[in-house]
């Protein structure tokens, strides 16, 4: 197992690196920096001096990959591609533009965003489960046809308009709780109801649809056949054989994201004035702060590497049959 | 000529992708087994419906799609060249000119015959007063709106329904004579059999949604031209016209991003199950690369990028129009370059067990090359998955806008979209008196086409994959051509 889980780690590594390289293109081969320069100072009225300070000032004033002013491995190191990109797998991601360390602020941020995401997670696939359990038991009647028209309905309207719509009526027109903002402790209680509410009910129609796939699926195989020729009830079925063998799939789906809810979520954090790390990338967007933007990818895409794994192993643990090689 | 024609590069790609969905039609209706799934989905009741209302939706976004520069008036002087203006319009712009035109101050409500702000208004004895002043062109043509509102809405409405209930009339009276026409029995036969849905394809749902549709554009027609029925926004432009706009966008969006993203995910996806060894590495590496990246933040990331070339290049894109147009096929083929992994997963595995067949290994046997036998036995015989995914993404793809608008990496500022409606109307409810109009249009826009392109690819999954039923509703007194 520990044997399958090292491995398993040096097969991201290419993928981590792929990641570095599309990013370092991205941001420092399609557009020089000179001209991100050109973009933050103004496009019209800008001197070539204050472009080489603006790049002094952030480290951009070096060659790209090969420095042929320095000896040795200097000539590698002293490089934007090892200062800027590389550097990241150190978790080193340098600073923003307004001079704070970005390692330091995605450490402060990450608990602001997890503190919405993972009740939003939980008790999402608490209820997402239970309503598709309902639509199956009552498979095939108008409670199911209506779920599913339901579920449809959900799933077409924009998550803007959850937002947009529940702070209007719970915060503005029935005063419940406030429109947005944070609390540390207990006092963050309140500010988080709403936007763990629009969560749970903006993932609705998608899920359940998907969880009622799964148990429906899971319903035509050859055991639950057996299981009622022997006589069980109905509900035995669905909730002792059925639930435990749709569980592999829906569970092992759900430990994927699990890493990436340290990310947050972009329009929610933002509508709701949450200091987490959704907001921070908003914010890092719409100011154009591309060293925020380059190690915002970065982290990305590592915790979702870790969610793979993870998956892997979850595999194993819900389900005997599989082994690891 | 009186008007220049302008073709812009998403309305080019736009009538490319008319092109190849006619030529597809075209051989499927030769084809009988390719066509046998397509009237599986003839058959579903929502699918139909759907069908009907996204036929709505695609005609007003094609309207939209033509665009030309009229020419400037000139005095008669025939010596004088043509000018042509620099506003890029399209047919739409055209047929709904009294919406585009008339602009109003600032905000006012929907059917609204004053402004919604109050203003300093001098009387003729030259005091001044603060009233809410009448607007220049909703329910200008009454004297007396108080009194003559209510009657003149209610006569319109009655008109509008009317006028749209007698095109129904007249079609639904056309198309049941061409059934009877075509089966060889008497009109009244077909039309209770329509009736008492004994029909394969449900006409019955059909016509439904048709007369509501009909009446609800008719009644539209009448209101419009004297009232802004959805209100008008903060600079006094007429919400409907926007509303109307919008789904060109949204459709664009929705299609040219499949386009984009097809050949890249066919190309590389075959290549992988077919080939396999080192091919087959490569293509899992890049796309298992492309896809741990969290999509929003490379769409961001890229779209900075893009922002950033367009900023330091501003020679390349001569006029307002064209800048937004480049714009949204860049969003296009960022989003598509961003969403082709997971089809291409599809299509490898797909592959992967299509190679194996006997038919494969035959072809194989007799030396046929493998180009060959990609075009001819495994591609066709993945189509459906990329039908099924196409019409899949739709939906999402539309929503998706509105998110990436909304975070300031969407379409262009100036473009009339979904997402720059609702961000523009974000802000508006938090004023008081609250401005709901915007939002309640762009809503109940946006939630029609995204809902009819769900239920229409529900429609569409389940005639091409009959194993997975998701919402199947159909005619149940018609037995079942294929089961």
């Amino acid at each position: 197992m520990l044997n399958y889980i090292i491995r398993r780690m040096f097969y991201a590594i290419p993928i981590l690196i792929g990641v570095n390289l599309i990013t370092f293109t991205l941001f420092f081969v399609v557009n020089t920096p000179d001209d991100m320069a050109r973009m933050q100072l103004g496009i019209k009225r800008v001197t070539p001096e204050a472009i080489t300070k603006w790049k002094q000032d952030r480290g951009y004033d070096k060659p790209l990959v090969f420095n042929s002013a320095e000896k040795g491995v200097r000539r590698f190191i002293h490089t934007i591609f090892f200062e800027k990109s590389a550097a990241m797998f150190a978790f080193n991601f340098g600073r923003a533009d307004d001079g704070r360390d970005i390692a330091h602020e995605i450490k402060t941020r990450m608990l602001p965003s997890l503190a919405i995401a993972l009740p939003v997670f939980l008790l999402g696939l608490v209820a997402y489960i239970t309503f598709a359990l309902v639509m199956v038991f009552f498979r095939a009647t108008y409670i199911d046809f209506w779920g599913v028209v339901l579920c449809v309905a959900l799933m077409s309207i924009s998550s803007l308009f959850y937002i947009i719509g529940g702070q209007f009526l719970i915060s503005k027109l029935w005063h419940l709780v406030p429109i947005s903002g944070f609390g540390g402790g207990l006092d963050a209680g309140k500010f988080l109801v709403l936007p763990v509410i629009i969560g749970v009910i903006s993932g609705a129609g998608t899920s359940t649809r998907w969880y009622r796939t799964i148990f429906l699926e899971e319903m035509g195989k050859d055991y639950v056949r057996t299981a009622r020729a022997k006589g069980l009830p109905e509900s035995i079925v669905l909730f002792k054989h059925v639930l435990r063998n749709a569980m592999v799939p829906i569970l092992t789906g759900a430990v994927s994201v699990i890493p990436l809810l340290f990310l947050g979520s972009l329009i929610a954090e933002s509508f709701f004035g949450i200091p987490g790390l959704g907001s921070y990338t908003i914010d890092a967007i719409n100011s154009q702060d591309f060293a925020v933007v380059r190690a915002m990818v970065f982290l990305g895409s590592f915790l979702y590497i870790i969610g793979l794994i993870l998956t892997d192993i979850s595999y194993t643990l819900v389900d005997p049959r599989i082994r690891l090689e | 000529m009186p008007f220049k024609p302008v073709i812009l590069w998403t309305d080019a790609l736009i009538y490319l992708l008319l092109v190849v969905v006619i030529i597809f039609a075209w051989y499927v209706l030769r084809n009988e087994h390719l066509l046998t799934p397509w009237r599986r989905v003839g058959h579903s009741v929502s699918g139909m419906m759907a069908l009907t209302v996204l036929i709505l939706f695609i005609s007003i976004g094609l309207l939209d799609t033509v665009h030309f520069r009229p020419a400037i008036e000139n005095s008669g002087n025939p010596n004088i060249e043509k000018v042509y203006g620099v506003q890029v319009l399209s047919l739409l712009d055209v047929i709904v000119t009294p919406l585009r035109t008339s602009v109003e101050k600032t905000y006012s409500a929907p059917f609204a015959t004053h402004l919604y702000t109050k203003e300093t208004i001098e009387l003729a004895e030259g005091r001044q007063v603060r009233e809410f002043p009448r607007l220049k062109f909703g329910g200008a043509h009454l004297h007396n709106p108080e009194a003559q509102f209510a009657t003149d809405v209610t006569w319109r409405t009655v008109k509008g329904v009317g006028l749209g209930l007698f095109i129904w009339c007249v079609f639904v009276v056309s198309l049941v004579m061409l059934l009877a026409y075509r089966s060889g029995k008497k009109f009244i036969r077909t039309l209770f059999s329509i009736l008492r849905s004994e029909t394969e394809v449900p006409w019955n749902a059909v016509f439904i949604v048709l007369a509501l549709i009909l009446s609800l554009i008719g009644a539209a027609m009448m209101l419009s031209t004297h009232y802004h029925i959805f209100g008008t926004d903060k600079v006094g432009q007429d919400v409907f016209y926007q509303s109307l706009k919008s789904i060109r966008t949204g459709l664009v969006i929705g299609t040219l991003t499949t386009l984009m993203m097809l050949p890249f995910a066919l190309l590389l996806g075959i290549m992988a199950g077919y080939f396999r060894g080192w091919v087959d590495d490569v293509i899992q590496y890049i796309y298992t690369t492309l896809s741990s990246i969290p999509s929003v933040l490379l769409i961001a990331a890229t779209v900075l990028m893009m922002q950033v070339y367009m900023e330091t290049h501003p020679e390349l894109f001569d006029t307002i129009a064209v800048r937004a147009d480049l714009r949204l096929l860049f969003l296009c083929i960022i989003l598509g370059v961003t969403s082709w992994t997971g089809l291409c997963r599809l299509l490898r595995g797909e592959t992967l067990k299509l190679r194996e067949m006997e038919y494969i290994q035959a072809a194989h046997a007799f030396g046929v090359s493998h180009w060959r036998i990609i075009s001819r036995h495994i591609l066709p015989n993945v189509m459906h998955i990329v039908l099924i995914a196409t019409v899949m993404d739709f939906s999402g793809l539309v929503l998706a806008e509105a998110v990436l608008s909304y975070l300031g990496v969407g379409v262009d500022p100036s473009m009339i979209s979904f997402g720059t409606m609702i961000n523009a109307a974000r802000l508006e409810m938090a004023r008081e008196p609250i401005v709901w109009w915007a939002l309640l249009s762009s809503f109940s826009f946006m939630f029609t086409l995204v809902l009819s392109a769900n239920l229409f690819a529900d429609a569409v999954q389940n005639a091409f994959n009959p194993r997975v039923r998701t919402l199947s509703f159909t005619n149940r007194k018609v037995v079942p051509l294929v089961t």
